[in-house]
């Protein structure tokens, strides 16, 4: 049976990584090659790299961190931030980047997801949402989740699924660094839309999290999540030996 | 040397790079006298059959890989690469393959449980059905990542090991010094490598 996926996200800034503290075996912890080795070696099913510089110079840097953990990790890499051209797509691509998530990009240009997919196949391009409830609704927004787009999220969704989206991040903003667990009833409304994998985002706090999240919702195929695993509150190896002993699929690696 | 082969489909940046992580410097090429010099070959590929099946043939690839392999020389098919092959593929229509191996690809749609999401994508244990010198460091239940819609199918004959997805699916095939993975070694972690280090380590696949 297929496995459960856990992600860990790093988001690096010119070059570092933004968040984190010292693990055992782990002397830099902004560094973002290191890190990702850190949790390959943990069990991270798949690693997501997230620029958020502004900078050409910062972009150019990231590029070559990429290219670094493409030569040291052999789990799959998922590429995001500042992807707003099919050229953005080729770039991190050669770095040996399986997957592109968009985000901003797709909103500004719809065309992005259905101009990539034809390129590289749906199983390359994520669509990553920021979702937040307004007025009872759930709405897209832009921009790290500061500008409201006023489109609907289920929508949105089911159309890039629609023009090759293969696999979806949800954002909750609503439950978002509350690490109160998850947004379920988010997260249920996007597994009924669409028929590709969903990877849950937002709200872990707690292993226990992770377990309700794959038991309520077995449409959900992965977790992703960023300080909790970078602060040493939840570490893979137990997270996964949990969700082993709860029955939910989960691979666990040699050594650990 | 190894040389994976060039021919225009997919990114080999990370078989490469996989490559000399474990200590092989591999060269890639889609020049026929490299392919020929090299000691082993690595079939990639990534997209749709027909298309690939085209390239290879367009560049006159298709018949130095079958010759390669008939002269003993080892060969490892990767995801596409490993479903070209067989015989022929039903992706859109019907193609022909390397026909190095019996067999054909097949979809998994309506074989599956129509609520399995297609592609399959994620890491699935392997379950050994026969040895074979690839699983040399790996044991029987380890996880592998793939990524795929098709799968191939009446391959008994060179089969080594399935995994299940809603039903049970081709995951690894060798026969003689034909090989093949349908998931991606140089993306399934230690496993994946040791697969790799295997089949570049193997001098007698018989």
């Amino acid at each position: 049976m297929i496995s459960k996926r856990i992600i860990p996200c790093l988001d690096v800034k010119d070059g570092r990584v933004v968040k984190g503290i010292n693990f055992k075996g782990l002397n830099d912890v902004a560094s973002p090659v290191d890190l990702a080795e850190f949790y390959s070696r943990a069990g991270a099913d798949e690693l997501v790299f997230y620029d958020i510089t502004a900078s050409a110079e910062g972009r150019r840097l990231f590029t070559d961190i990429l290219c670094e953990a493409a030569r040291r990790v052999f789990i799959p890499l998922t590429v995001g931030g500042g992807i707003n051209t099919v050229d953005d797509f080729d770039r991190v691509l050669k770095c040996g980047a399986d997957k592109v998530s968009v985000n901003s990009g797709a909103i500004r240009d719809p065309s992005l997801v259905g101009k990539a997919a034809k390129l590289y196949g749906d199983q390359c391009v994520v669509l990553s949402a920021d979702i937040a409830r307004i007025d009872g609704v759930f709405r897209v927004f832009a921009k790290g989740g500061r500008e409201n787009t006023g489109m609907e999220a289920i929508e949105w969704i089911r159309r890039c699924v629609g023009e090759g989206a293969g696999e979806i991040v949800v954002n909750s903003i609503d439950t978002d660094g509350v690490k109160k667990g998850f947004d379920l009833e988010m997260l249920e409304a996007v597994c009924k839309a669409v028929k590709v994998p969903v990877i849950a985002s937002g709200g872990a706090g707690c292993i226990e999290d992770f377990i309700t999240l794959f038991k309520t919702l077995p449409g959900v195929d992965a977790g992703l999540a960023a300080s909790i695993f970078h602060f040493g509150e939840v570490s893979i190896p137990h997270l996964k030996k949990t969700l082993e002993s709860a029955g939910i699929p989960a691979r666990t690696v040699k050594g650990e | 040397m190894i040389a994976i082969i060039d021919y225009g489909v997919g990114n080999l940046f990370s078989l490469k790079s996989s490559l000399a992580f474990i200590g092989r410097e591999a060269v890639v090429s889609g020049d026929p006298a490299v392919l020929r010099a090299a000691d082993k070959l690595i079939l990639p590929g990534v997209g749709a059959f027909a298309d690939a099946a085209a390239k290879l043939r367009e560049k006159g690839l298709d018949d130095l890989v079958r010759e390669e392999a008939a002269a003993g020389k080892p060969v490892m098919g990767i995801c596409l690469g490993m479903q070209l092959l067989f015989e022929r593929s039903f992706e859109y229509g019907e193609h022909e393959g390397l026909g190095l191996l019996k067999g054909s690809v097949v979809p998994m749609q309506g074989v599956i449980p129509a609520d399995l999401k297609i592609p399959h994508i994620g890491w699935n244990p392997l379950i050994f059905r026969k040895q074979s010198p690839l699983f040399k460091y790996i044991k029987d239940g380890d996880s592998v990542y793939f990524v795929h819609s098709y799968y191939a199918s009446g391959c008994e004959d060179s089969l080594i090991a399935d995994t299940e997805y809603g039903a049970i699916l081709t995951a690894a095939v060798q026969k003689g010094c034909v090989c093949g993975c349908q998931f991606h070694p140089e993306k399934s972690g230690d496993v994946g490598l040791d697969i790799l280090r295997a089949f570049c380590e193997t001098e007698d696949f018989e």
